[in-house]
Parts: structure tokens; sequence; C-alpha cells
């Protein structure tokens, strides 16, 4: 894989080792990246739709991952190639900035790249078609905000929330009972939303999952479940009126940092020393009992003397609780978190209204629910299910849905689903590609042809005809002039997206064109791969 | 162009049907593998681990083959999830969930073949396990109110499940043991109470169960053999050498005369706790941590017996039952809490000693002493007393019950099926496999016991036909009986867990299409 040779023929070092490099150039390069990229979509477009499947998923540790989450997948498949991983980043960003959508946007760059590999062997430039690309998403993206509709909704009136919520978890496992876990995700959401400035802070809805009992016994705490229990068996079990100390020190001697030696040479010493040691206790447990704590929780262990000093003086606590956790219930009960015993005062405490211990099962698993706080701001979704697979998928599903409804609160534009959105657009960008004089017409055309594979995959994945679905869908709305409407992949009988309550978020389907527009046109600038070759 | 490769060497991908194929039958294989061990005259396996010793088991307990299994099938080890979720949550029908999957997802596998989509499989499926919870719902007696029939309900679920345990022979006898010790809890489910103790020798009809608790440990030598009104301080305290807890401290001495003061403090020091814990007025004392032989000479010159060693779970249960507080520090004698109880007395069972504790505060805790020939055989009869434990604690809670010998299968089966009729489109095809699915399981029963299954279907179906009937399969003489004559019964909760779960799992492996094994993880030989 000689670059250059010099009169003799000899070749030119230009790169280290380039001996054992291989490497691609041109348009042999641009395809087989192309041919990478969708692969990658291959994998994915079955999981599209509330038909989509899932996909089993076998981690190096032998663990079993079931998901339908196109993020999830991606991440755990152990990709070597690189514009593969290209791919795998582009999913992930769309989960970490919208959270849902995250299989569409992956289906919707492997169209892309599948068009742009015909105009290329038709011998049109990549970073033409790059260009043409970037019109053609431009105009999709504007045509999205006019087609957008926006709803009111109020606390009073979740009933939109819950709508948008329900169309991210059809594509579930959990669609057996989405109608009650949207209505948790958008009652949570709700719970710790911030309304005036738009925001919500998903860091305070802490999800937790215990295998047992069936999906529908999932259900909503306004206040924190630990998966802890009292630190000594004959603790009380129910504390009412709960005054919350919040500390990050150990119910243990101090440990300075700087090194030191207390060397015990003489009886008196020794004698100091162990009395020391236990007014040390003493002291550590009197200033939580003076300050008019009910409940210790802290970061780390106790000694046994201390803790039997605790239980003694009915002062119940619970240790080993993490850091996350930790700043979860500072937020909910309003206390402070304490670093020292010293400075343990009145105000830093936090508040409950009620904590109790619960037990599962047959086994002794025990959990500690902090509820009724002075502060509701943080919520925990507690879910129940058959096996472990199970809980970790409906994590991710409420994930998705609790991502969703912030961004409506965030924007409460939304599109219509099942395609019909990615129709319209297709449409429109159809239209404005004639008004485009040169090449990149022909670019504009193709990324419309893009568009439509989105609704090809939802009705290829539902068994219906993909094309003659497509094609009726598509002068109907023509004819009607009516963008909503979209694939039936339920059968319910109406293409008519507004009838069958199926929405997206605006944001998010802008952001899944965007950034698929984004990465292809990123791969098509490559022209050259070098890689070390395996040996 | 060909795809270069998209994942690292060693990794896999299986697509589509043949993803499909591969976890049908992984999953099928599991479900055949424990097949053979459901119902009351199912077999046991032999289970030789790999670790030192090879150390083997003998059991019928689904939960515990299926974990002792290494596997390597994704669809697998969802059903060895289902089944210690099973275990953990209900106790009991760790095999029937598996099998019910598994067949499930053989007829599954059958309409897959005959062109149906696994969505619309799944939606049949789903509809046809909400008919059959409800079939179960509408049929489950409640004898919560009257508590002699409730107790009885309890002794038939006891010996129901024990029926297909090694301690069949025994059934009644267990049962009765069984249901003793649950009682005793008053509707907790807290089966840390009662405690199992498990010593070879004897038969099995030898074990008993004793309402006070009992002690693995030997008492001191020098102290009192048998205490009367004992009182008990429980402790948990180093009684070896009390170590300086404060960080960086180190004892340093220039003389040996020094050494021998410091000694000498020491000694003082651990005198001094000693003196302390006597001043408790205790006569009893047990600690989890060591006691070195000078305290336990302190203590025996003081007439107190003193256990040392006792276990966590020992010193916990030990509080638990004597009412007392586990103690850490000695310095308040009059607020620590102390146990009691009536009478402590050292007790010989088979060539041991143990210290028995009769006659204390709270009646929930109690000892179950099983015995029997080998340590085999008192392995398993923990597990299916423990089973039985769990069923009855839950069915407490949850008193509804169900009859049993394949007749709740049988009244699913048959609604099931009467939706199959009702239910336009392809998806009535699943409801029926739903239907034969369950009623599979009543088959094996059969097939296990060496009967006819097919004549005995048939006929239970047409006896199911009628409208209210109590006919299950009774194994014993081998024909159709009436199940609430012989007094078999099961827990509704098992029964409704293992429909559930059974369905999740078969849903979730219905879903995939496609399965990517990662390239296993390189581990450092150890030959």
């Amino acid at each position: 894989m000689a670059l250059a040779f010099d009169e003799y023929g000899r070749p030119f070092i230009i790169l280290k080792e380039q001996e054992q490099k291989s490497r691609l150039r041109g348009l042999d390069a641009q395809k087989a990246n192309i041919s990478a990229g969708r692969a990658v979509a291959r994998i994915l477009r079955t999981s599209l739709g509330p038909k989509g499947m899932d996909k089993m998923l076998q981690s190096p540790d032998g663990d079993v991952v079931i998901t339908n989450d196109g993020a999830t997948i991606l991440e755990q498949m152990d990709v070597d190639n690189q514009i593969a991983k290209l791919m795998v980043e582009l999913s992930r960003s769309q989960d970490y900035e919208i959270g849902d959508g995250t299989t569409g946007v992956v289906v919707m760059a492997g169209a892309l790249l599948e068009q742009a590999e015909k105009l290329l062997e038709r011998g049109i430039h990549p970073i033409r078609v790059a260009e043409g690309y970037e019109v053609a998403s431009r105009i999709a993206v504007d045509h999205l905000e006019r087609i957008a509709h926006k709803f009111d909704f109020s606390e009073a009136n979740i009933e939109p929330l819950v709508q948008t919520c329900m169309t991210t978890l059809s594509s579930k496992i959990v669609n057996r009972c989405k109608r009650a876990l949207a209505e948790i995700a958008v009652k949570a959401v709700l719970a710790v939303a911030d309304l005036e400035r738009k925001d919500v802070n998903l860091d305070l809805i802490k999800v937790e999952g215990k295998v047992g009992g069936k999906l529908e016994d999932t259900e909503l705490i306004y206040g924190i479940v630990v998966d802890k229990d009292m630190s000594h068996p004959q603790m009380p079990k129910r504390i009412e009126d709960a005054k919350i100390a919040i500390l990050t020190c150990p119910f243990e001697p101090p440990k300075p940092k700087t090194k030191h030696k207390v060397d015990i040479d003489t009886v008196e010493k020794f004698q100091t020393l162990r009395e020391q040691e236990q007014k040390y206790f003493d002291d550590m447990v009197q200033k939580c009992k003076d300050v008019g704590a009910t409940l210790v929780i802290c970061q780390w262990g106790f000694d046994d003397e201390a803790n039997h000093l605790l239980m003694h003086r009915n002062l119940p606590a619970v240790r080993w609780v993490g850091g996350v956790e930790l700043e979860l219930i500072a937020i909910a009960t309003g206390g402070r978190i304490v670093p020292r015993f010293q400075e343990l005062t009145p105000e830093k405490l936090g508040r409950a209204g009620l904590v109790r211990e619960k037990s599962f099962g047959t086994t002794k698993d025990r959990m500690l629910y902090i509820e009724q706080c002075a502060n509701s701001k943080a919520v925990t979704i507690f879910i129940r299910g058959g096996n472990k697979m199970m809980i970790e998928e409906t994590k991710r599903s409420l994930h998705d849905a609790l991502c969703v409804a912030r961004n409506l609160i965030r924007n409460n534009s939304i599109v219509y689903g099942g395609g019909s959105a990615e129709i319209s657009c297709s449409i429109a960008v159809e239209a404005a590609a004639d008004r485009y004089p040169g090449v990149e017409q022909y670019a504009i055309r193709s990324f419309a042809d893009a568009l439509d594979s989105i609704p090809l995959a939802l009705a290829e994945n539902s068994g219906l005809q993909p094309i003659d679905t497509l094609t009726a869908v598509k002068s109907q709305q023509v004819k009607e002039n009516n963008p909503y409407c979209g694939i039936d992949c339920n059968d319910v009988g109406t293409t008519d997206m507004q009838e069958q309550n199926v929405f997206e978020t605006l944001i998010g389907k802008q952001q899944q064109i965007l950034l698929a527009t984004q990465v292809v046109k990123m791969i098509l600038k490559i022209d050259d791969v070098i890689a070390p070759s395996e040996y | 162009m060909a795809v270069e490769r998209l994942l690292k060497d060693e990794a896999t991908e299986e697509k589509g049907d043949r993803a499909r194929m591969a976890s049908f039958i992984g999953a099928m294989a599991i479900a055949d593998l424990v097949k053979t061990t459901l119902g009351p005259k199912g077999m046991d396996k032999i289970l030789q681990s790999t670790g030192r010793g090879h150390n083997v088991t003998v059991t019928n307990d689904g939960a515990t083959i299926l974990k002792s299994l290494h596997i390597d099938n994704p669809a697998a080890k969802v059903l060895v999830d289902i089944s210690k979720v099973q275990d953990d949550e209900v106790g009991d029908g760790t095999t029937s969930v598996v099998v019910l999957a598994g067949e499930l997802l053989r007829e599954a596998e059958k309409l897959t073949m005959a062109k149906i989509h696994p969505m619309t499989i799944i939606a049949g499926y789903r509809m046809a396990a909400e008919c059959a919870r409800n079939a179960l719902l509408q049929k489950a007696m409640d004898n919560k109110q009257d508590p002699e029939k409730f107790k009885s309900d309890l002794m038939k679920i006891a010996m129901t499940t024990l029926s297909s345990k090694i301690l069949a022979q025994d059934k009644e006898y267990f049962a009765q043991l069984a249901v003793d010790a649950v009682m005793r809890l008053k509707g907790s489910t807290n089966l840390e109470a009662i405690q199992i103790i498990k010593k070879a020798g004897g038969s099995l009809k030898d074990s008993f169960l004793d309402e006070g608790f009992i002690l693995d440990k030997k008492i001191g030598i020098g102290q009192p053999k048998r205490i009367e009104n004992a009182k008990i301080l429980v402790a948990n305290t180093a009684m070896d050498t009390d170590k300086v807890k404060i960080y960086g401290a180190r004892v340093r001495v220039d003389s040996m005369a020094r050494v021998a003061q410091i000694e000498r403090a020491e000694k003082e020091k651990m005198k001094e706790k000693v003196q302390k814990i006597i001043g408790h007025g205790i006569n009893c004392f047990v600690n989890r941590q060591l006691i070195y032989n000078y305290p336990e000479e302190l203590f025996a010159d003081a007439g107190i017996l003193a256990i040392e060693h006792a276990d966590f779970d020992g010193i916990e249960r030990l509080a638990l039952v004597t009412g007392g507080e586990i103690a850490s520090t000695f310095d308040n004698p009059e607020s620590v809490k102390l146990g009691h109880c009536k009478l402590i007395e050292e007790i010989m069972i088979g060539e041991d000693k143990l210290i028995h504790f009769s006659g204390v505060e709270m009646g929930q805790a109690c000892t179950i002493v099983l015995r029997g020939a080998s340590s085999h055989m008192l392995d398993e009869a923990e597990r299916s007393l423990h089973d039985a434990l769990c069923v009855l604690s839950q069915t407490v809670n949850d008193s509804r019950v169900l009859l049993g010998g394949g007749w709740p299968e049988m009244v699913m089966a048959k609604e099931v099926d009467e939706l199959a009729r009702r239910t336009p489109g392809k998806r009535s095809h699943a409801i029926e496999a739903f239907s034969r699915a369950l009623q599979s399981i009543p088959t094996i029963i059969a097939d296990n016991a060496g009967l006819d299954s097919a004549e005995l279907i048939s006929q239970l179906r047409a006896e199911h036909h009628k409208e209210t009937t109590n006919s299950g399969i009774d194994v014993i003489s081998g024909g159709v009986g009436d199940m609430e004559k012989l007094g078999i019964s099961e827990s509704f909760k098992v029964k409704q867990a293992v429909l559930l779960s059974a369905t999740e799992a078969a849903e979730m492996i219905l879903r995939v299409d496609e399965i990517i094994t990662c390239a296993p993880r390189k581990r450092e030989d150890r030959m």
C-alpha cells in the first residue's frame, strides 16, 4: 500500500510502519463506511415501532440483557468497526439530549447513507451530497415546526402528557400496562418540575427496582426508597415525624488525615486513652440526640459500641447509605448533609412525615421508605416485575418516558407519530427540491426518499405491505392536505394519528433529523481510512 | 461491498428465525431438564459441584437445580432467573414456573412454524393469561373467617407441597410441624424466627418442633449446666482483648517491667468489663465474639453461664426470642433490657450437646430439629421444609386457596379455550396454544407418575366440562379423583405467580429476534 514511489520504484516512507497498515481510499473508503453504517442500522430496524422486536444481548460476563432501546443495544454490542462506533455515538447523543428516539435516529442515518451510496455511484461528489442533505434537513426541520401543534397542559390536566408518554412506552415490552406507567412517569416529572423555569432535573427521580410481584404493582412514591435497613435489628421499624440527621462521618473514633502516632508507654496513658475512646462514642451519640434528631442516616459504618449506644438512646440509624441517595434524602427532607458531628445543629436536620421499613418476599430483603418529606421535590419510582431482565428493561423504558415528559415541559410542541411527520416532511422536501438548481437537487430528493424509510420500517415491522401502505398514506396526505396521516401499526382502522392519539415531541423529531444528517455528513466526508492491519 | 467485521472477534450474532430457534431450544431444554421432578411422583436429580470436594446435592427443588447449572444459552438464563425469583417471592412452584414457560414456548414454536408473527402470539398469550387469572380468582376459596377450616386448609397445602419432596413418607407429620411453626409467627412472614437445626442420625420421624430456642453451642467448662429463671444478656463485644480503637495508637515500652504493667492494666480493664457485665444481675451471658479463657473463668467464678461465638443470626434470633437487646456497652446496667427465659439447659441430640432455652418470653420463635440418615437427606429435607414454610407463611397473609392435582390448570384451560372460541383473528390460535400449554402440566404430572396421561387428561377435560367439579389427577390411585375429598390444595398466590411470571418470561423470549453474544471476557488461566 505504498503511497508514492521514487524514480527507482522504491516507496517513500510517509507513515510509520506503513507496510503494516491497511488503507482504503476514495470511493472504496466511502462505500466501505456506508455499508458499515447501514449494517448497524439494519440491526436496529426491526426494533422500531409498537410491533418492533427485542434484542437479546449477552455481555462478556454472561449476563443477559433483553431490550428494545436502540442506545442500549448499541452500547452493549461490543462494536469494533470505527464507523459503527460513530453510529453508536449518534444513538448515545440522542439518548443524552432527548432520551427517546434512539432507534429512529440510527435507522434514519442508515437510510441517508443508503441513498448517498446510490448518488455516489452516479458520480456525484460526496461533498455535494452532504450539502444537499444539509439543505434538505433544514427544510424538514422548518416543516416540522409548521405542522407541530402546541397543546396546553396543567397540573390538573395531564392527559396530553400521558398520551405522549404512552406513545413512547407502546414500543416496549411494558406496553401491557403502559397507561399506568405513563401516568407514573408524568406524575413523577410534574412532582419535580420547575414549571416557571420550564426545567426538570431528572436526577431527582430515583428509579428503584426489586424482582418479584408483577408489573402492575409498580408504584410512585413521593419520597425516597433506600435499599437498606436499620443498623440494629431491634430499632423501631416505623418512625413518625422523623427529624433526620444526615451525616457523612463515621461513628468511629476520628482518623486525622495527617500521619500520627499515639505512643502508649505508661499505664496512666493507657487508661486515659481508654476513657477518651468511650467518651468519643458517647459524645457522638449525645450530639445527635442534643439537636433533636430522631433518625440518623450515615454514609459510613458504625462501630459496634456506637451501634449499641444509638440503640440504647433510642436513636434509630441507617448505615452505608450511598452518596447519591444521601443527596436525594437531603433534598427531599430539606436537611443538610453534615460532615462533622460538631457542625450538627437543629436547623440542619431534615424532616419526614413517615419513615418505615418494609420487607419483601420470603428472603429477608428490606427497604426503607422515607415519605411525606418536608420538600417533596424528590420522588422514587419503585418497579416490580417477574425477573431481573424485565426490571432492567422497565427501568430503561421509564427513563424514556420520563425524558419525553420533561421535553414536553420544556417545549410543549408535539408532532404526530406513526411515521406521519416523516411522510409529511418527505412530501415537503420533495416539493422544495425542484426549486434548487444544481446537483444538490438530487441529494435533496434522496433525502426525501430516506425520510420514507421510517414509515416503511414501521409498516414492515407491523406486518403490513410496506410499499402499498406507504403510498396509500402518502397520497392520502396530499389529497386531503392532512399531515397527520400515518401508519396504522396497531390495526385500529384509521390512519389519522390525531384520532389514534399518537404523539411525539417536536424537539425529539427535529433532533433526530439534525443528528442523523450531521453524522451522515461526517461519514461522507471521509475519503481515506488508515487502520493498523491485523497481524 | 461486503461489510467488514462489525463486532469484535469471537462475538457472535444470530438473527431472525435462527435467533428465535436458539432461544426456543435453550428454554425448552431447561424445561425438559426439570420436567421430570414435577408432581408427587417426580424424580430427584443429583448435582455434583465442580468445586473442590465435588460436593453432591440430591434435590427435587427446581430453583436449586437451576441455580447450580452453568448455562450459556441466554434464553435459558431467563428461565433460571424466573425460577429464582419465584423462590424468593413465594418459595414454592419453582419447577412449575419453568415448565409452564417452556411449554408456552414449545407451543409458540409450532405457531411460528405456521407463520404466525410472534407479536400476534404475544397478544394472544396476554389475553389468555388475563382470562386464566380471572378464572382462578373466581374459583379461589377463602376460609379466613373460619379458623378451623383455615387451619385445615393450611394443613392440606403443606401436605400437597411436601408430597412431591423427600418428606413425602411422613408428610402428615411434617405438615403438622410446619403448620404449627407458621401459626406461631402470628401472621408475620419473617421466617428467620423459625430456626432449622440439622443433625445427622436417627430417622426423619425423629424430627421435632421445639417451642424454645436451641443454640448449637457448648457450655463453658465449670459453669452451671442448668439455670432456672435465667436473665440473659445478649452482647456483641470483644471479650478477647479490648482493642484500642483510636487510630494510630500503639504501645511502645522500654523495659520488661513496663510490659508487665501494661499487661496488668489490660487485665484490669477486662476484669472491670466483666464486673460491669456481672453487675447487670444476670446469670447467662451470650456473646457473638470470642470469649477468652480469662474472662470465661471470671464468669464461671460468678456462677454465670457464658456462651461464646454464637453466630450472628443466632444472636439476633436469641435477642428476638428472649426479648433482650443486643448490647455492646455496659455502663448503664439499669437501662439495658435483659432477656428472660424459664430454663436453660444442656440437651443431647444424637451425640451433640446443644443449649436449649425454653419458656421464652416471645412465643413467636421456635426451632425445628431435623434428623435424618445422611447430610444430603437433611439438606433436602431442609429445602422441602423451607418450601412448605414459605408457602404457608404466604398463605397466612393471602388466605385464598385452590385445589391441587392439576385442577387449577384444567379450570384455566377451560376458560381460555372458551375465550379462544370467542376471539376472532389469528390471536385465537395463540390463545388455544396457551390452553394446551396449561394442560400439559397435569399431563406431565401423570406421565411422571407412570400413568396413561392421554386417557386421564381426556377424562379430566370431560369432567371439567360440567359446571362445578373438583376433579383432578389422583396420582396415588391412578385415576381421576375428587380433589376436595382427597384434601389436595394449593395456595392461590403461588399459582398466580407461576402463571404471571411464566407468561412474562415467554413473552420476553418471544419478542427477541436477534441475539448478540459478546466475546467472553478473557480470564487468567488458573491451571
